[in-house]
């Protein structure tokens, strides 16, 4: 269940229309890092952990990454605002222009569809949380190679932000594996997965 | 900044103050200091958007209560930006 709040999480407001910056922000949409993959990741991962307080964590991060989808379909769509055709074909946007006129469609910057195979859910709470960490350092590297291109304040204010958020949902994804750590049964030294593997299992 | 932007800035900082105490709460369960503060921004937060609601629109579904026109369906959209 979810409840949904009228408002971006951090405010978009772009003066100048540019398709070529949104051709390169569209990969935080839908490209192998973005915020698609990674609400799609940590919402469809938390069902296998047996620890609350991790289920909960992943939801909460999950929900967040929701938010960070619409504020980076927020700029896109502010820059592709009020193109000329002229614009649109000087700035090379017409591949896209073509087959989404300037909708907000799941794509990378290179133009590659959105794929679940960007994102795993392991079924392994150990595994799952390994690959949020790698996650988020991959999302925060986009925003810093993104952040290289752009030099408009009104376009590098919300990618900085999202590039924050990117930094401390690492933080927090760390303190959740060390809390599964902690609550392994300490015959599972080699930390088989919590969420299938029976206790007894380790005695053998 | 108008009033009405004023007010929506404000409410995005302290909910910004409650999603980050919140992941913060989820891994500290503990921590009563955090726990304070998230009580505190909570209250001011629900009253801002309390405010908001009523004198300018509806921020979630449960503020949209409607007498003429469905005032949920009229708000802007948050995309739309300040050149919208």
């Amino acid at each position: 269940m979810w409840n949904y709040e009228k408002r971006l999480q951090f405010p978009v407001n772009i003066k100048e229309p540019n398709a070529k910056l949104a051709q390169v922000i569209i990969s935080q949409y839908g490209g192998p890092d973005g915020e698609m993959g990674a609400s799609m990741r940590y919402l469809s991962q938390r069902y296998a952990t047996p620890y609350r307080e991790v289920a909960g964590l992943l939801t909460d991060i999950g929900t967040e990454e929701l938010a960070h989808l619409e504020m980076v379909a927020a700029i896109v769509h502010q820059l592709t605002r009020n193109l000329s055709m002229e614009e649109i074909e000087k700035s090379g946007f017409a591949p896209y222009y073509t087959d989404h006129t300037v909708g907000i469609w799941p794509q990378a910057a290179g133009g590659i569809p959105f794929n679940a195979c960007e994102f795993q859910s392991k079924g392994d709470i150990i595994t799952d949380l390994h690959e949020d960490l790698a996650a988020e350092q991959k999302a925060r590297s986009t925003y810093d190679n993104i952040l290289r291109l752009i030099k408009e304040p009104d376009v590098c204010e919300p990618i900085k932000f999202l590039r924050e958020r990117e930094i401390v949902h690492f933080q927090r994804f760390g303190e959740a594996l060390r809390l599964t750590q902690d609550k392994l049964d300490s015959k599972n030294f080699y930390a088989f997965n919590p969420g299938f593997d029976m206790c007894k299992d380790c005695d053998d | 900044m108008g009033s009405r932007e004023q007010l929506l800035n404000d409410i995005g900082i302290v909910s910004f103050v409650l999603v980050d105490l919140g992941l913060y709460l989820d891994t500290h369960p503990f921590d009563r200091n955090a726990m304070e503060y998230f009580n505190h921004y909570n209250r001011i937060k629900h009253q801002m958007v309390k405010e908001f609601s009523m004198k300018y629109y509806p921020l979630t579904m449960d503020m949209a209560e409607s007498n003429k026109e469905w005032r949920w369906g009229a708000a802007p959209l948050p995309w739309e930006g300040a050149c919208g």
